[in-house]
């Protein structure tokens, strides 16, 4: 297999189940499936959106793959590497590859710590840097995401959650990673400064030839940025496609309410809405067949006992995959 | 790329803001210089009774008998036993000794004792708490280690700590340091159980998450990003705590089982004074204010810390 054919990130069957817990003893008595059997992949230089609503696993599959949290089953490969297999030394080398940004700008950062320290905190400590080498390379990352070096002594409560977030961005950028999970990373901002994050995203991955995993429950959001988008719901994948197609022809009943539910800048589009009716299900007790059935409008017979296919539509190269029994 | 122009205020360290809060509250305030005031009465009680002896706290003059304060000496008193500066400035109790210099050499006894109690409590506390909120969910056979630790500070709780010190004390041969151990040996819980707390909460803040996924190593994570951020609380409970300790050993001097004399703390000093209430109140009424200022004193800056300190508070 050549380079380019290999991806970057190749995620299979991940699955992450959390314990619940009751009784006098503490006896597990049920599982919250959180992450069901996922399986996709990130390519070099490439953004996957990764969008669902809040409490559908998008979040934790964003940990997982990081290892912030031990997935249950599954199979992380990253470059090649089973990340899942990584002794805590071969992962703390690791983590220089893969970085993190998080949705909220106010606890992500140390309040007792000056946003220079935060930044250069992992120079020191992977000792890339020292002295002189690490002021400039600090000043650099500083430069590189938009704020100015002689900020460095200030401390995190001083900012804005725009310029917080850039401090965020200099700490994941700080060791040079390939691949950076953005959980959320804009929902928190006003619009404003959510076009100027995304800006500054994209500057960098040109810059870096970064990839994203871009988690967000925005479906605005990821247009911008993303490549392909993966859908989620309730812990599985529902359809996964280039931007294009997705927004075109989404084929998943679920990805067709969405994009209904997304509003249009567009005033002379006239958009037919589709109406969700009733709750997202609780992980607790997913519904049987597929787990989207009680909401959907297209609901069949065979929804509500089978599992949902694999489908691949049009050619395969294009990569548009979505889970359902109506393509079948 | 753009660089943010954006204005900023002049540089404020959490620390500077930290004073700027705790300026602002008068009773905290006043509660701090009375700690000071108190701090500076006690080194010098401890110098001027111990090392230079300008007051003697335990000169019996027989013929001074419960003098009033600001009484002058008998004339028939040696010139030797007569008082710095000649006069009793708090009276004297029913031995004749001058109340004012073993008030003074209480201030050292009681306030070390505080201190130290609280010291240990705190070791104790934030060892435990910290391991428990930390490495909770490793399991040691079939407990896990956050509940061994928990249920037995839960046990520890439910002894009235009071009569726990009480027994502990009658059973121990009397001295000033006992009594320190004991009260800080028996005073940890409130401690162990915030701090786990505290943690817990940062545990899963996004900072420590991002630490981890930068490949911090754990030690690193706990002390350089969780417990500076655990310590406000702890510092809160710490100022308080020292003024419940003094407050414990006056409670066991004036039972008797407190610091043994000659050494006299503002408890026995006290507790001698309880027999002649209506004869001599000044010997019950000076220890008992000194023990009310100081203890009001270290609760007002418990508090003011709390505010200042805990942004959910502030952003009232
Ligand atoms: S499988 Fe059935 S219930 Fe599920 S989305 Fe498709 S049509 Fe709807």
């Amino acid at each position: 297999m050549t380079q380019s054919s290999t991806p970057l990130l190749q995620v299979t069957g991940l699955k992450k189940y959390f314990p619940v817990r009751s009784g006098l003893f503490s006896r597990v008595s049920s599982w919250v499936k959180a992450v069901d059997d996922i399986t996709f992949h990130v390519n070099h230089g490439e953004t996957l959106g990764l969008v669902g609503e809040s409490g559908c696993g998008k979040t934790t599959v964003g940990r997982s793959i990081l290892r912030l949290m031990e997935p249950t089953a599954g199979e992380v490969r990253f470059e090649g590497e089973d990340v899942l297999a990584l002794k805590p030394r071969e992962l703390r080398q690791a983590r220089r590859r893969m970085q993190i940004i998080f949705q909220d700008p106010y606890s992500s950062l140390n309040p007792r710590m000056t946003i220079g320290a935060i930044v250069s905190e992992p120079l020191k400590i992977h000792k890339i840097a020292k002295g002189q080498d690490l002021q400039d390379r600090v000043n650099q990352l500083f430069v590189k995401v938009g704020l100015r070096p002689e900020h460095q002594s200030r401390y995190p409560h001083e900012f804005s959650g725009g310029q917080r977030q850039r401090v965020g961005i200099a700490r994941a950028l700080a060791l040079n990673p390939k691949f950076i999970v953005c959980d959320e990373a804009v929902s928190a901002l006003d619009v404003s400064i959510q076009a100027q994050i995304l800006n500054l995203l994209r500057d960098l991955q040109e810059e870096f030839h970064l990839s994203y995993l871009f988690i967000t429950h925005d479906l605005n959001v990821v247009q911008y940025l993303a490549d392909r988008i993966a859908v989620m719901y309730l812990g599985q994948l529902a359809e996964v496609a280039p931007v294009e197609d997705l927004f075109t022809s989404p084929k998943h009943p679920y990805t067709q309410a969405l994009l209904s539910a997304n509003p249009v800048p567009d005033p002379t589009v006239v958009s037919q809405r589709t109406i969700l009716s009733g709750d997202v299900p609780s992980p607790l007790h997913p519904p049987s067949g597929c787990r989207f059935h009680p909401r959907c409008p297209e609901v069949m017979d065979v929804c509500k006992t089978a599992d949902p296919p694999l489908i691949t539509i049009g050619l395969p190269e294009r990569g548009h995959q979505v889970w359902c029994h109506l393509h079948s | 790329m753009s660089v943010d122009s954006e204005a900023m205020a002049p540089p404020e360290t959490p620390w500077q803001e930290f004073l700027r809060i705790f300026k602002k509250d008068y009773q905290a305030l006043f509660g701090f210089w009375v700690l000071i005031l108190l701090l500076v009465t006690a080194v010098a009680g401890k110098a001027f009774t111990e090392w230079w002896v300008l007051f003697d706290p335990e000169v019996v003059r027989l013929t001074d008998k419960f003098l009033p304060p600001f009484s002058v000496p008998s004339l028939d008193s040696l010139s030797v036993d007569r008082p710095f500066g000649g006069v009793y400035l708090m009276g004297t109790d029913e031995l004749g000794r001058d109340v004012f210099a073993r008030m003074f050499q209480g201030s050292f006894v009681s306030l070390s004792i505080g201190f130290v109690a609280v010291g240990i409590s705190l070791g104790i506390g934030i060892l435990l708490g910290g391991v428990a909120g930390f490495y909770g969910h490793v399991k040691l056979g079939f407990i896990t280690i956050e509940t061994l630790i928990m249920r037995f500070t839960d046990a520890m709780m439910c002894f009235p700590t009071f009569f726990l010190i009480l027994t502990a004390v009658a059973l121990l041969p009397p001295s000033i340091y006992t009594i320190m151990i004991i009260i800080g040996l028996f005073s940890w819980m409130g401690t162990a159980r915030f701090v786990r707390a505290e943690f817990l909460s940062i545990r899963e803040q996004d900072y420590v998450i991002a630490a981890k996924a930068l490949g911090i190593p754990e030690v690193r994570i706990i002390f350089r990003h969780m417990v500076p951020n655990a310590l406000a609380p702890v510092f809160v409970s710490a100022t308080i705590g020292v003024a419940s300790a003094i407050l414990t050993e006056s409670g066991l001097s004036f039972l008797g089982f407190g610091v043994p004399p000659p050494d006299a703390t503002w408890g026995n000093i006290l507790s001698d004074g309880k027999g002649f209430i209506f004869d001599a109140p000044w010997l019950f009424f000076i220890p008992g204010m000194a023990i009310f200022v100081v203890v009001l004193a270290f609760n007002l800056v418990g508090e003011g810390l709390r505010e200042a300190l805990n942004p959910k508070l502030r952003s009232r």
